[in-house]
C-alpha cells in the first residue's frame, strides 16, 4: 500500500492535475441561458434544404429507418400471418416520431457544399451516376479462357471469384503446389477453400504433417475448424503438433455452453486431466471445487429456505441460486447467511477464505459490506478489532477509511455508527468533509473546539437542528470560559 | 447528406459514389421488384454510402432485418440477403429459404456478401441444402467507408483479434484491396512507410498486386504524396488511456457507432413554446456527429477543458445574431433577416445539443470516480510504480468495478512496464478470476497472446528510453491553446502520432535506435509514377499523407493528426484510415471470449 508521504505528494504535485472544468461551470451556464433566451422561431418548412430526422436521430429515408419502416408495412399485411419478429407496429412511437425535428448537417452547408451535394445525392442522381468513377479491374480478368489451369491460375481464378476444380489436383505434391500458391494470396478466402478440399481428399495425418510445416496455411486451417466447429480434429491437431495448452483451453471453453450445473461440474472434472499452463491448471480446480461446494450449499440452504424455520431466509429471500456465481459472490453470500457457521462447516465465510486463499482485502470488503448490509454493526466493529490481539483497540484496516465510511454509508449505516469510522480518516481536510457530509455532529464541534474556532463553531451551529443534543452541546462550548478562543 | 466528405483536403465523396455505383450495379442484376433482407449489423456502414432513396429507384420495396423463422410476405419477385460472410448468419438464411420453399414460392433469392464472398459460407449453404436456391451470390466489396472528410474505416472489428491473436491475415488483405481501390481511384501513392509486422504484409501484398496491373498505367495525377502503415501493436498503450477530448470522451462514455451516438435522452427534452413539459421520451437520443456540424466541427478535437468556453463564445454569437433582428428596419433588411432563419435556427439547436452532451461529460469527469481513475492512468504513463501490485486497482476489483475497466488499467501498466513480475501478474490474476469467474482464464489467455499483459522476460525496460526520446510525456499540456499533441491526452502524447509526426519532420532516420525498441520491422518503398504524373509542388503547397492504423485507431490520436494538419507550419496533412475505430473498451472487449462478449 501507499503510504501517506506518497500519497500527499502525488495529490499536491503539478503532474497529477485534476481534470476539471475549474471556471467553465460559468460558460457552460452562459450557453445553456443563451440556448433558453433565444427566440424558438416557429418550425418552417424549408423544403430541400431540411433534412427531415426522427427522434432517434435517423435521418428519414436512411437505410436503418426504412427497415423498420417498411417491414412495418410489411407486418400488417392482410395474410394473417403470425408476426415477423422484427416487425414494428405502425402505431409505434418511433415512427410516429417521425417529424419531430430538422438534422442540421444540411442547414451548415455552405454555398459550395450546396453544390456538391446537388449533384452528390439529389434524387434521381442523374450526374452522380455519370461522374461516379470506375474502379479498373486487373487485366487478367478481362481474358477468361478454358483449360488446364495451373495451380498458379487456379489460385488467380478463384481470387476472382470464378468456377475452379480442385479435384484435378491429384496428387500431393500438386495438392501442396496449390495450397503453397493460395497462401502466397493472403486471402484468407481462397486458402480457405483449398483446405476444406484438402481436408476432404487427404487422411488426416498426412494433411497435419503437411500442414506442420506451412504455419500460415496451418492457422488458417485451425480458424477455420474452430468457427465450423469441428473440435475433435482441431483438439487432434493442437496435440499432434504438442500444442497442449491451447488443446486444453479450446476445450475447456465448452464449459461455456453448458448451464446444467451437474454437467458443468462433471465436465469441468474432466478438464483436470488436460495439459494446461500450471497456473491454469489450479485455476479450473478451483473452480471446480467452487462449483462443487455451491452445490452443496444451495441444496442446503434451499431446504432450509423452505422448511421456513430459519429466520434469515425468511427475513433476507434469497434472490437467486448460488451456483456458476463467481468466488467473490459466493463469500459475499456466505458471509451474508453464514457468518456465525463453524469454521469446519463447507459455508463458514473463514473456510472458503482458507481454502479458496482469498486476500485479506478482498475478504474484509466482502465480509464489511454483506455485515453491513444486514445492519450487524457489531461484526461490523469486530472486523476492525480482531486484529488486536495484542490488547490494542486501536482499529486497523486494509482498506483506507474513507472507503470504508463510503460502504457503510452506502448501507445505510446510521452516524453514530459512521463517525467512528470518519474519525478515522488520515486526512484532516477529508476527515472534516466526510464529518459535514454525514452530520456526525460530534466529531466535527470537538474539532472546532480543538482548534478553539468560536467562528467555525459558531456557523456549524446553524447547520445543527435546533433543539438537538449538538446544539446543546455547542452552546456550552461558546458559554465555557476556560476555553481560550483564538477568535 | 455526404456534402462533407468533400471539404477535406482529399475529396472522399469520390469513393462514396464509387461504392454507390457498384451498388446500382448489383441491384439491376436482379431484375424485377426486390426485397432486401439485412444483417442488421450491416445498415449501419451501408447508411454511410446509401440512402433508401436509392434503392427504392432499383425497385427495393421492403427491407427486412434478417431473423430466424419465416421470411415476412411481401409481393416482390426478388428476395436479396445483404449479410457478412459469417456461419451463424447462414444458417439463419438457409432456414428462411428452406421455409419459403415449403411454401413453393417463385421467388428468387440473391445474396450479396458484403465485403467479401466466403467459400466457408457457401460451403455451408450447401450443407444445408439451400445452395442451389440463389440465383445470384456476389459480394460487394466495402472495404474502405469514407466516414468523414479525413477518415476512413473499414469497419472490420476483429482485425485486431485475428492478425496479433489468431494470426489470420485476410483482414490485411483486404486493406490491401481497398488500397488498391483508392490508388485507382486518387493515384498511385509513390511513397509507402510502414511499422510493423502486419504493415510489412500489406505493403508486400500492394507491390504484388500492382505487378498484376502491369499494362494498365494509373493515369492519374496522385493526391496523396506518402503512404503510412502503422501496426496497432506497435502502440498499444494509446488506446488504453481514456481519450480527453470531446469528441473522444463522448465515445468512451457513451460510444460512437457508425457516426451516431446514442444519449440519454433527459437533457433533450424538446419543449416547446406553450406546450406543457409533456412526458420525457424514454428512448435514448440519438444523433449523428460528423463535421457537416459546424459547431461540431469546431469543437470535438479540443480538449474536454476547452470545450466550456468555445461553447460560450458561441452562444455569444449566436445571440448577437438573433439580436439583429431588431435592426431589420426595410424589408430588404428583414428579408434577409429572415433568409438566415434556418442556419441561425440549426446553429440554435446545435448549440443546445452539445451544451447538453458538455453537461453530461461534465458530471462524469468532475467526479471522483474519474480523478482517481486518470490519476492512476498518468501514474503509469509516467512510469511511476508501474512493477508492483497498484493499491487502486485492488480496491477497485474488491468493489467490483466493471471487468473492462480493471483489464484495461492493468494491462496499461503492464504495457507501461514492458510487462509486469511474475508475482504481480499472477496476484491480479487470481483477484480477477476470484472476483469476476474463474471461465475470464480465456479472456487473461488472450490478452497475453495479444501482448497486451505479459510476464516480465527481460529485466530491461525500454519505456523510459522511448518516452524520453520521443517526448512521450508534456509536463504543463496547454489544454486551451494547445501546441503539440500532448493535449489530446492532457500530458501524453500518442506514440502513433509522435511517429507520424517525426516520419514528416526530420525523418525516421533520427529516431532509428527507438524504432528498433518497438515491434516490427520499418521500412520505406517507392512506387513508380508513369512519366509526366510527377507533382509539381507549388512554393508552399502541403504535403497529403494517408495514415493506415492496422488493428484500430482511437479518436484522441484523430484529433492529434488533424491538429498537426493544421499547424502553420508542419507543411502536412493528413488523411486517416483504419480498420476500425476504437477505444480502450471496445477493444478490449473484441479480446473477450466470453459469452457477454460475443453479443453485439
Amino acid at each position: 500500500m501507499k503510504s501517506r508521504g506518497d500519497e500527499e505528494e502525488y495529490w499536491n504535485t503539478s503532474k497529477f492535475k485534476a481534470f476539471t472544468f475549474d471556471d467553465d461551470d460559468d460558460e457552460l451556464k452562459e450557453s445553456k441561458e443563451a440556448v433558453k433566451s433565444l427566440p424558438q422561431l416557429s418550425d418552417q418548412d424549408d423544403g430541400d434544404l431540411v433534412e427531415k430526422v426522427s427522434w432517434s436521430g435517423e435521418p428519414v429515408g436512411s437505410i436503418s429507418w426504412s427497415v423498420r419502416e417498411t417491414a412495418a408495412a410489411a407486418g400488417g399485411g392482410t395474410d394473417g400471418e403470425p408476426a415477423f419478429p422484427s416487425r414494428i407496429p405502425a402505431d409505434a412511437p418511433n415512427v410516429a416520431k417521425v417529424n419531430s425535428g430538422y438534422s442540421l448537417s444540411s442547414l451548415f452547408k455552405g454555398r459550395k457544399a450546396a453544390n456538391v451535394a446537388a449533384f452528390a445525392d439529389a434524387s434521381g442522381d442523374p450526374l452522380g451516376r455519370i461522374l461516379a468513377p470506375e474502379i479498373p479491374k486487373p487485366k487478367s480478368e478481362k481474358q477468361d479462357l478454358i483449360g488446364d489451369w495451373s495451380p498458379q491460375d487456379t489460385v488467380k481464378r478463384m481470387q476472382q471469384g470464378k468456377a475452379v476444380s480442385l479435384e484435378r489436383f491429384r496428387c500431393l505434391q500438386d495438392k501442396m503446389r496449390l495450397l503453397d500458391w493460395s497462401v502466397g494470396t493472403h486471402d484468407g478466402n481462397v486458402i480457405t477453400a483449398v483446405l476444406i478440399s484438402l481436408k476432404k481428399s487427404l487422411s488426416k495425418e498426412v494433411l497435419i504433417g503437411e500442414l506442420a510445416s506451412r504455419q500460415t496455411a496451418l492457422r488458417h486451417f485451425l480458424n477455420y475448424l474452430s468457427e465450423s466447429g469441428d473440435e475433435a480434429l482441431l483438439g487432434d491437431i493442437y496435440s499432434a503438433l504438442g500444442r497442449t495448452e491451447d488443446a486444453a483451453l479450446l476445450q475447456y471453453k465448452r464449459h461455456l455452453s453448458i448451464a446444467d450445473e451437474e454437467k458443468r461440474r462433471d465436465f469441468l472434472k474432466g478438464c483436470l486431466s488436460l495439459q494446461f499452463s500450471a497456473e491454469d491448471q489450479s485455476q479450473v480446480r478451483d473452480q471446480l471445487s467452487l462449483l462443487e461446494r455451491q452445490m452443496v450449499i444451495e441444496a442446503a440452504d434451499r431446504q432450509a429456505e423452505r422448511g421456513g424455520k430459519v429466520e434469515i431466509f425468511q427475513r433476507f429471500p434469497r434472490r437467486a441460486s448460488i451456483p456458476h456465481m463467481p468466488l467473490i459472490t459466493t463469500l459475499y453470500y456466505c458471509c451474508f447467511y453464514h457468518y456465525d457457521q463453524p469454521e469446519g462447516s463447507f459455508s463458514s465465510p473463514l473456510n472458503v477464505r482458507q481454502s479458496f486463499k482469498i486476500s485479506e482485502k478482498q475478504f474484509f470488503v466482502t465480509a464489511l459490506s454483506a455485515r453491513a448490509k444486514q445492519k450487524s454493526w457489531s461484526d461490523v466493529d469486530a472486523l476492525f478489532t480482531s486484529r488486536s490481539w495484542l490488547g490494542f483497540t486501536r482499529k486497523k484496516s486494509p482498506l483506507a477509511f474513507q472507503k470504508v465510511v463510503d460502504i457503510l454509508h452506502r448501507n445505510a449505516a446510521p452516524v453514530r455508527v459512521l463517525q467512528d469510522y470518519v474519525g478515522l480518516v488520515d486526512d484532516a481536510e477529508a476527515r472534516m468533509a466526510l464529518a459535514h457530509q454525514h452530520k456526525c455532529h460530534d466529531l466535527v464541534i470537538n474539532t472546532y473546539r480543538d482548534s478553539k474556532d468560536r467562528r467555525l463553531l459558531l456557523g456549524y451551529r446553524g447547520k445543527v437542528e435546533a433543539g438537538s443534543a449538538a446544539e446543546r452541546k455547542i452552546d456550552e462550548l461558546l458559554n465555557d470560559s476556560q476555553i481560550r478562543w483564538k477568535n | 447528406m455526404a456534402a462533407h466528405l468533400s471539404y477535406g483536403r482529399v475529396n472522399l465523396n469520390i469513393l462514396r459514389e464509387a461504392a454507390r455505383k457498384e451498388l446500382r450495379e448489383f441491384l439491376d442484376k436482379c431484375a424485377g421488384s426486390k426485397a432486401i433482407v439485412w444483417d442488421e449489423y450491416l445498415t449501419g456502414p451501408f447508411g454511410l454510402i446509401a440512402q433508401y432513396s436509392l434503392l427504392k429507384e432499383h425497385e427495393v420495396e421492403k427491407m427486412f432485418t434478417l431473423k430466424t423463422g419465416r421470411l415476412p410476405s411481401a409481393d416482390v419477385k426478388n428476395i436479396i440477403f445483404f449479410v457478412r460472410p459469417r456461419l451463424e448468419l447462414m444458417d439463419i438464411i438457409a432456414e428462411n429459404v428452406f421455409n419459403e420453399d415449403k411454401l413453393h414460392s417463385t421467388r428468387d433469392f440473391h445474396i450479396l456478401f458484403v465485403p467479401r464472398r466466403s467459400m466457408l459460407c457457401e460451403q455451408r449453404l450447401k450443407e444445408q441444402g439451400v445452395l442451389g436456391s440463389f440465383i445470384n451470390i456476389d459480394e460487394y466489396i466495402l472495404d474502405l467507408i469514407p466516414y468523414d472528410g479525413d477518415l476512413l474505416s473499414m469497419e472490420y472489428e476483429s482485425a485486431f483479434r485475428e492478425c496479433y491473436l489468431e494470426n489470420d491475415q485476410t483482414s490485411l488483405y483486404h486493406t490491401a484491396k481497398g488500397l488498391m481501390t483508392l490508388q485507382a481511384l486518387y493515384g498511385t501513392i509513390p511513397q509507402i512507410y510502414g511499422k510493423g509486422e502486419c504493415a510489412r504484409h500489406v505493403a508486400n501484398m500492394m507491390l504484388r498486386m500492382k505487378r498484376e496491373f502491369a499494362g494498365i498505367q494509373n493515369q492519374i495525377l496522385p493526391v496523396f504524396d506518402t503512404l503510412l502503415l502503422l501496426d496497432r501493436n506497435v502502440d498499444l498503450l494509446t488506446p488504453l488511456a481514456t481519450q480527453l477530448t470531446y469528441e473522444g470522451l463522448i465515445d468512451e462514455i457513451y460510444g460512437i457507432t457508425n457516426g451516431y451516438v446514442k444519449l440519454p435522452p433527459e437533457k433533450f427534452a424538446q419543449k416547446k413554446q406553450g406546450e406543457a413539459s409533456k412526458d420525457l421520451p424514454t428512448e435514448p437520443k440519438k444523433l449523428q456527429l460528423n463535421s457537416a456540424e459546424e459547431l461540431y466541427a469546431e469543437i470535438r478535437d479540443k480538449n474536454f477543458n476547452a470545450v466550456g468556453a468555445a461553447l460560450s463564445k458561441k452562444a455569444k454569437i449566436i445571440s448577437a445574431a438573433f439580436e439583429e433582428r431588431h435592426n431589420a428596419k426595410t424589408v430588404g433588411e428583414i428579408k434577409q433577416f429572415v433568409s438566415q432563419l434556418p442556419h441561425m435556427q440549426a446553429a440554435r439547436s446545435s448549440l443546445a445539443n452539445h451544451t447538453s452532451i458538455a453537461e453530461l461529460i461534465k458530471d462524469i469527469t468532475t467526479s471522483e470516480a474519474f480523478f482517481d481513475n486518470l490519476t492512476v492512468e498518468q501514474e503509469f504513463m509516467t512510469g511511476v510504480d508501474t512493477d508492483k501490485v497498484n493499491t487502486y486497482i485492488e480496491d477497485r476489483i474488491a468493489q467490483k468495478d466493471p471487468l473492462i475497466k480493471i483489464l484495461r488499467l492493468v494491462c496499461m501498466q503492464s504495457v507501461c512496464n514492458n510487462g509486469l513480475k511474475q508475482k504481480v501478474l499472477d496476484h491480479y490474476k487470481r483477484e480477477i478470476l476470484q472476483t469476476y469467474g474463474y471461465e475470464y482464464i480465456l479472456t487473461l489467455n488472450n490478452l497475453e497472446k495479444g501482448g497486451l499483459l505479459k510476464p516480465q522476460t527481460s529485466s530491461r525496460n525500454n519505456n523510459p528510453t522511448i518516452r524520453k526520446t520521443l517526448k512521450l510525456w508534456m509536463e504543463d499540456a496547454n489544454e486551451q491553446n494547445p501546441n503539440d499533441i500532448s493535449y489530446v491526452y492532457s500530458g501524453y502524447a500518442p506514440l502513433s502520432i509522435r511517429l507520424t509526426q517525426l516520419l514528416a519532420r526530420p525523418g525516421w532516420r533520427s529516431i532509428e535506435e527507438v524504432l528498433k525498441m518497438l515491434p516490427g520491422p520499418h521500412f520505406e518503398e517507392r512506387q513508380q509514377l508513369p512519366a509526366g504524373l510527377h507533382k509539381k509542388r507549388q512554393q508552399g503547397e502541403n504535403r497529403t499523407t494517408l495514415v493506415f492504423f492496422l488493428g484500430g485507431v482511437t479518436y484522441a490520436e484523430i484529433a492529434a493528426l488533424r491538429f498537426l494538419s493544421q499547424m502553420e507550419d508542419s507543411g502536412m496533412e493528413y488523411v486517416i484510415a483504419t480498420t476500425k475505430l476504437i477505444n480502450g473498451a471496445s477493444w478490449i472487449k473484441s479480446l473477450m471470449d466470453t459469452p457477454e462478449a460475443q453479443m453485439h
